[in-house]
């Protein structure tokens, strides 16, 4: 029966779609807020990759637990790295932006060579090939598991911009930025605690991802272009927009993969991108600016 | 400027609706070859939206904008411009990275295709609005009332035969307003230039206009010379207020 | 152009001649791998000074311009190989088939509002989309290449691109040379001040009676037409073309960085910033071999931190702070 292989493919694509959704996530916060076109979003993730990897393979630590620490690692970075370096580019050119996170992003990528090499890592999980029979299909674990933490992960998220002081703050400044300083909001400490939130996103999406992926250092550039794919698709601004997004551009490259070719997979995803910008910017769950 | 003479600009029964809300309703009047007529109202009054339509920045909903016997309404700002209607802007848009100068040439390159004569018409521009000293400086350094008055000059550049000023005066201290007004004045009088301003300077408004235009929730409550609208009741009540008068 | 260089100081006069007249006499006293950074060099000020049109000029950011130059290079390569036509023909199929290529990506833009960041990731998206596809195309070679065959009997044919260094460099020198004086007849042209009229403001620009549309349109035309014949070139110096080297976007990267750090919007600045970045690049080699760093990629963290220091520095570029302290300003048109 053919149509129960089709579905795993589908239910893969929706697993690891929303893993990648919790990285676009992170740059959906990021880019949406403090406005800031992160070209280094995928050298993060890549990094929290070889972080969760060494955390493993040192101290046999599970990526499905250490993601949390990482995350915490993640966001004091961000809200160093904003504080000090990226702040002084928040409202410059989009070039400026784009020049100094290209710099970034080289110099992670080119760390990550020198430390690790070129070569992919495999994480190499025991469970890693164990799979749940549902039915007709196959589903593996490690799929599962890191999706229903990327879902928590955002719940928490979304419960935190909900219901907290500091979410609505920080709401607040991407809604209108000089309304926000009128009434005394501390903008460039909100700035910092966003960029902070949103390489906590990366850095979980990271952890989760090395137990799908094997951790190599080209795959910067690539989860780059996945995340903004995923967020302008999802739409801007909007929470579930980048996990919806992250679930279809995961099914469309499970299943571009499959039908047509492993190598053809992404054209689908660029198609979409270009579709989704010039006919309906706003992606499919964000405001129309 | 007798009656008798064909409008330049013809505005009929115009309307435009933003999602349910009315900002322009059924508004008509018409300005004469070499006039002058201010619209005044209160904040919210449709003001900026009629200008809008008639520079062709939106479309109108109802009705039909006519200047010099051709259909505009629904052209695009730059088919606008080229047929004669030059604009300015409530908040100054200069190129801030161009020169006062370079500026002006962007405007005087639209009936000046070499670079050269329109660099010359530019020169001559910025005499008349006494910008010439300052035309080597980048527009960025300019205090605000030089960029009103680079605005109004980048406009005339394009030579229009109409020209819509939105706010003018605005922030303008009342020496500057009457500067402004002494060279739009003379403007007025040498070129037979047709101005069209949005004022809430009501110095400037008594001094320069011949006609007056008061738009209130979107409709026009009164039409007339200054004098006479100053002392209208129904204006009095919705925009000028007793004080007005003393 | 004469106006121009009347407009110069005689020091900026004296400085541009000594330095061509430099360039043109390098290959007496400079060895094979000089000429062939320099070559490097003058190429990537070539196709830097078209990208610069575009977004110094235009303000238009393109973030995918390694489609043009894969075009370019496809186009003149594949019908040298098929069809034995030479590189002074295929140039103008190059040259057409990137315009027409641009002229989609601009019209997806324009006409549908899409700007900024949102208008580069749509450049990216198409450079990407293309460079997939050509991987999986057997008529172009696909991911496997597409090579010019190696024709010892034809060395000496300088109308065919088939020759040594020597030959490159000064055909490099001559696009270099070209895309400066195209920069400055355009940057002080009607067209060049509608460029810089809507960079600067669109809204402003339309209400002065310029059709904006237009202006983007023929910014990217050029842009993308001149990027082509950079393509033609890189086709019959490099002697191969993989889509995935090619159409990548660290070579789009790569093409913008030159403008950037040596001046968006000025004729000089693409030149000046890659006679800076290539021998950086090639300098920090040499540093990390002599430091006796042997991992590769300790050059690139070192060029990945002089990027962020420059774009921290000087955002402007290096060009005009150097016109400045040298007394040299470039007239900002």
């Amino acid at each position: 029966m053919t149509w129960s292989i089709y579905l795993g493919v589908v239910v893969q694509g929706v697993l690891t779609g929303l893993v990648y959704g919790l990285m676009a996530l992170g740059l959906s916060v990021i880019f949406g807020v403090v406005r800031v076109v992160n070209f280094a979003h995928g050298e993060f993730a890549v990094v929290a990759m070889y972080a969760a990897f060494l955390l493993f393979r040192s101290l046999g630590l599970d990526p499905l637990i250490a993601f949390l620490p990482i995350a915490a690692a993640f966001f004091v970075v961000g809200f160093a790295l904003q504080a000090t370096l990226i702040n002084a580019f928040v409202g410059r050119s989009e070039h400026e932006q784009f020049i100094l996170l290209v710099g970034v992003a080289i110099v992670i990528l080119n760390g990550l060579l020198m430390l690790f090499g070129p070569d992919a890592q495999p994480a190499n999980l025991p469970y890693a090939f164990d799979s749940y029979a549902i039915g007709p299909l196959f589903i593996d674990k490690v799929r599962i598991y890191s999706a229903v933490a990327a879902l928590a992960i955002a719940a928490v998220l979304f419960a935190f911009f909900r219901y907290t002081a500091i979410g609505t703050a920080i709401r607040a400044c991407a809604d209108n930025l000089t309304g926000a300083a009128v009434v005394g909001l501390n903008v460039k400490r909100l700035y910092a605690v966003t960029f902070g939130i949103g390489l906590a996103c990366v850095g979980a999406a990271g952890a989760l991802m090395v137990t799908i992926a094997d951790a190599a250092p080209n795959l910067g550039p690539a989860y780059t272009l996945l995340a903004f794919i995923i967020v302008i698709v999802g739409g801007l601004g909007s929470m579930a927009g980048a996990l919806v997004g992250g679930v279809l551009i995961g099914v469309s490259e499970a299943l571009a993969g499959f039908i047509i070719q492993p190598s053809m997979k992404s054209m689908f995803s660029f198609a979409l991108l270009i579709a989704v910008l010039v006919l309906r910017p706003q992606g499919l769950l964000g405001r129309r600016a | 400027m007798s009656a008798s003479a064909a409008p330049l600009l013809a505005v009929e029964r115009v309307s435009k609706r933003f999602r349910g809300l009315l900002a322009v309703d059924g508004v008509s009047f018409a300005v004469a070859p070499g006039d002058i007529l201010a619209v005044i109202g209160p904040n919210g009054a449709g003001k900026t939206t009629l200008f809008n339509m008639i520079a062709g920045v939106l479309a109108p909903d109802e009705g039909s904008i006519a200047f010099a016997g051709e259909r505009i309404a629904g052209l695009a700002p730059d088919a606008i411009c080229r047929r004669g209607i030059g604009r300015t802007f409530q908040i100054v848009r200069p190129f801030p990275a161009l020169s006062v100068a370079d500026n002006v040439v962007v405007g005087a390159l639209l009936r000046n295709p070499g670079v050269a004569s329109a660099r010359r018409h530019s020169l001559a521009v910025l005499e008349r609005l006494d910008l010439i000293d300052k035309r080597a400086q980048p527009a960025s350094t300019l205090t605000l009332p030089d960029r009103k008055r680079l605005e109004v000059a980048r406009a005339l550049a394009t030579e229009p035969k109409l020209l819509l000023l939105d706010e003018v005066m605005a922030g303008l201290r009342p020496t500057e307003t009457d500067r402004m007004v002494a060279i739009l004045g003379r403007l007025n009088r040498e070129s037979g230039l047709t101005i069209v301003l949005i004022e809430h300077v009501m110095r400037a408004v008594m001094a320069l206009a011949r006609r007056v235009l008061v738009l209130h929730h979107g409709a026009a409550i009164a039409e007339g010379p200054p004098a006479a609208i100053v002392r209208e009741p129904a204006v009095i009540e919705s925009y000028l207020g007793e004080e007005a008068l003393a | 152009m004469i106006e121009l260089w009347r407009g110069l100081q005689p020091r900026a006069r004296a400085l541009i001649v000594g330095f061509f007249v430099l360039l043109l006499a390098a290959p007496l006293v400079a060895d094979r791998y000089v000429l062939s950074v320099l070559t490097l060099i003058l190429y990537f000020a070539f196709v830097g000074q078209a990208w610069n049109l575009m977004m110094g000029y235009a303000g238009q950011l393109s973030l995918g311009h390694a489609l043009y130059v894969g075009l370019g290079a496809y186009v003149a390569a594949l019908l040298w190989v098929r069809f034995g036509v030479g590189p002074w023909l295929g140039v103008f199929a190059a040259i057409a088939v990137a315009m027409a290529f641009g002229a989609v990506v601009g019209w997806l833009g324009f006409r549908f509002g899409v700007e900024g960041v949102y208008f580069a990731l749509l450049t990216i998206a198409a450079a990407e989309f293309t460079r997939i596809a050509f991987d999986n195309m057997s008529f172009t070679g696909g991911s496997g290449g597409l090579f010019m065959p190696y024709e010892p009997g034809r060395l000496g044919q300088w109308w065919n691109l088939r020759g040594g260094q020597l030959l490159f460099y000064y055909v490099a020198l001559a696009l270099a040379a070209g895309g400066v004086v195209l920069a400055a007849r355009l940057s002080r042209s009607r067209l060049g001040y509608q460029w810089l009229a809507v960079r600067e403001d669109e809204t402003a620009a339309r209400s002065l009676g310029i059709d904006a549309f237009r202006a983007k349109m023929t910014a990217v035309l050029v842009s993308s037409g001149m990027t082509a014949v950079g393509g033609v070139f890189y086709a019959f110096y490099y002697n191969n073309l993989f889509p995935g080297q090619v159409f990548d976007i660290q070579r789009s990267i790569e093409l913008i960085l030159g403008p950037i750090v040596g001046g968006l919007g000025t004729v000089f600045g693409p030149v000046v910033g890659a006679f800076v970045l290539t021998p950086l690049g090639e300098g920090l080699i040499a540093l990390t071999a002599r430091l006796g760093i042997d991992a590769p990629g300790a050059k690139a963290v070192f060029y990945g931190l002089t990027l962020i220091a420059i774009i921290y520095l000087r955002p402007n570029g290096i060009w005009p702070w150097l016109a400045r302290i040298l007394g040299l300003e470039e007239r900002t048109p």
